[in-house]
């Protein structure tokens, strides 16, 4: 990964998206805010509910934000028109969980790739040979054999599917990718293929990745900064090494905690949590993760608690620091 | 003949699904054991033959298509397989009872989870009264650590970990001697994977039950099992102690799954995957099955099944080359 080139690509600022629900209004996202610079990865992770899918999809605007600036390449995305909106979109792209879900089964393989290039006009249906090129050619750069132009999504298996969802992807050209738990459905062995290509992608293409998932060894792997979401609110936010080494935040130390270390002699020293996850609702005023916090005490339900720098890029929201 | 500690031997049992595409050899002469009170972990990637065993043992492969070709699940004595229904059913649940992967979907929507499990108790216990009945059954929420006041609330109202938990307390309440677990914790977020799996180990110390947990996470296995078993294409291809498994795998696809996990301890620049997918389960190669996706595979290994190698009491592994290596020391 270079390192030359430090100017932030995404920019990030007081970023909330709220749902207004029968029950009441859902802080799905709530202040959050980072900077991200070009060929670097920010793994963003936190358990279900806690708000990370709607962040990736709030910053490519597949959700409108409630409150809330996201800049790309010093560009304000959030006040683009639609037509604008559009053509940015080539430059900012997405890559799903579930590739079993994302792709369309009508489709084949060289249709679906074919179809954002289309789209985006980058071809037109009168370059068809052209085009086939382009669709070989991406096929084979993220590992997928040419034979498979003609199938179907349910005659692949999962590590294929989702190189359909990276080859189209791929063929915008994109700067920046939101990777929304990529591997998750997948099996280790595949999942570690997967890993690999994206790793070369970014290396070769100068890939800007936000890392979208549950899985904190996967983080640790690709990212260089972590942010730890909770209820909708950054906890934590430090480089990838002093996170696992010095979790600071009582939920990223249970997180860490809770991961089962595959080697028999590890010492598991856990930091029990209470309960389970609550619904961002309405929430109250101070820590959301005040209930299942083993150190709580009476100034943490006072007030929402502000991200505080304890170390230089290492900020952490938790009145114990 | 089954030894003493043993309380589950399956014996070279075969299990093939008859479908109009062709068969399909989900599980092809599998032999393992289950000793009394302890916990065998079964890793296998999708679509290696984990839950077919599962369901194989309990004789709830469903059928047609699935048809047990041959081999013998020995436990207590007994061969269920020669069973009959009736017999079965007397088995299940009350001997060896099961908890399934999604605990989303294994729970009846419209009744409450205390009836889910009363009738669980009331089922084996004809001779209880139905006080007796909602005691026991409140005794069992209360255990996995939900308070017996929810009993007559619905699945609905519980989040995922709570519902497994009271899947758990529906498989626990008749004191089995084995439990097998599919996956139990896959659909939860890491905090409630842990606190899930915390209780279902401290429950089975308390209460003495053997377990076979099916996983596909190496990471679960080795903070709850006393041994391992790898699964591939329907084969066992490699069993040992946690100890062997981890630190001396011998079978060249173990030894691939432990190098594709992204390690939390070490920083490692790259993963070094398992090139390749598992084959078609309709067609399978001849000789060993990791075969074509083997980095070390030489022509000896495609020739004939290769059998499982004792390399010392507990770890048996079914690859030419861990036999020669281990000859050789």
């Amino acid at each position: 990964m270079s390192n030359t080139d430090i100017q932030p690509i995404l920019q990030v600022e007081h970023l909330k998206k709220y749902f207004h629900t029968p029950h009441g209004i859902l802080h799905a996202v709530d202040d959050v805010s980072f900077s991200l610079n070009k060929g670097e990865t920010l793994g963003v992770v936190g358990e279900s509910g806690c708000g990370k899918s709607t962040l990736g999809r709030t910053i490519l605007r597949l959700h409108e934000p409630t409150e809330g600036k996201v800049f790309f390449e010093g560009q304000e995305v959030t006040s683009l028109d639609k037509r604008r909106m559009k053509a940015l979109r080539k430059d900012m792209q997405i890559i799903f969980q579930d590739p079993f879900a994302s792709l369309n089964p009508r489709m084949t393989v060289s249709e679906t790739i074919a179809e954002s290039l289309l789209i985006q006009k980058i071809f037109t249906r009168k370059q068809s040979d052209q085009l086939r090129k382009r669709v070989a050619e991406l096929m084979e750069y993220v590992g997928l054999s040419t034979k498979l132009v003609n199938s179907y999504p349910h005659e692949l298996d999962g590590g294929r599917r989702q190189r359909i969802g990276i080859a189209r992807v791929l063929a915008l050209d994109p700067k920046f990718i939101v990777c929304d738990e990529p591997v998750s459905a997948l099996d280790v062995s595949i999942q570690a293929q997967i890993l690999n290509l994206m790793q070369d992608l970014q290396d070769e293409l100068g890939l800007t990745y936000l890392f979208i998932t549950h899985d904190l060894s996967v983080v640790k792997h690709l990212s260089n900064d972590i942010i730890v979401m909770y209820l909708g609110q950054m906890v934590e936010k430090s480089s990838s090494s002093i996170l696992f080494e010095h979790p600071t935040h009582p939920y990223t130390q249970a997180l860490l905690s809770a991961i089962p270390v595959p080697d028999p002699e590890y010492e598991v020293q856990r930091v029990p949590l209470k309960g389970e996850l609550t619904s961002p609702l309405d929430p109250a005023l101070g820590c959301r993760f005040a209930k299942r916090c083993p150190y709580v005490r009476a100034a943490c339900l006072v007030d929402d608690i502000p991200l505080k720098e304890i170390a230089p890029g290492h900020y952490v929201a938790c009145t114990l620091v | 003949m089954q030894n003493k500690e043993e309380l589950l031997s399956i014996e070279n049992l075969t299990i093939h699904y008859e479908t109009d595409d062709g068969v399909v050899y989900a599980l092809n002469d599998v032999s393992l054991s289950v000793k009394k009170g302890e916990t065998l972990g079964l890793v296998g990637e999708t679509g290696a033959g984990k839950t077919t065993l599962a369901r194989g043992v309990l004789r709830l492969v469903p059928s047609p298509p699935g048809v047990i070709k041959n081999g013998k699940v020995m436990f207590g004595g007994t061969d269920l397989l020669s069973l009959n229904e009736v017999q079965m059913r007397a088995i299940r649940g009350s001997n060896i009872s099961m908890i399934f992967q999604d605990p989303m979907t294994s729970l009846n929507p419209v009744m409450t989870v205390g009836q889910q499990i009363q009738e669980v108790v009331e089922a084996h216990n004809r001779r209880f009264s139905k006080e007796e009945v909602i005691k026991q059954a409140h005794a069992m929420l209360e255990m996995v650590g939900i308070s017996a006041d929810r009993s007559s609330e619905y699945p609905h109202q519980f989040s995922g970990g709570m519902k497994q938990r009271v899947i758990i307390a529906i498989a626990l309440a008749c004191n089995p001697q084995l439990l097998i677990a599919d996956e139990p914790t896959t659909a939860l977020d890491v905090t409630i994977q842990a606190q899930v799996l915390d209780m279902i180990t401290a429950l089975k110390d308390r209460l003495h039950t053997a377990m076979l947990l099916i996983t596909h996470d190496l990471g679960v296995v080795a903070q709850n099992c006393d041994r391992v078993a790898i699964i591939y294409a329907g084969q066992i291809i490699e069993i040992g102690t946690l100890f062997d498994i981890f630190k001396h795998p011998l079978h060249p696809y173990t030894r691939g799954l432990l190098g594709s996990i992204p390690s939390l301890n070490k920083q490692v620049q790259r993963l070094s995957p398992i090139k390749g997918l598992m084959p078609d389960p309709t067609d399978l190669p001849a000789g060993c099955k990791f075969a074509p996706r083997c980095k070390y595979a030489i022509e000896a290994c495609s020739a004939a099944e290769i059998d499982m190698h004792s390399i010392n009491a507990n770890h048996q592994v079914r690859c030419i080359l861990a036999r020669e290596e281990a000859d050789d020391e």
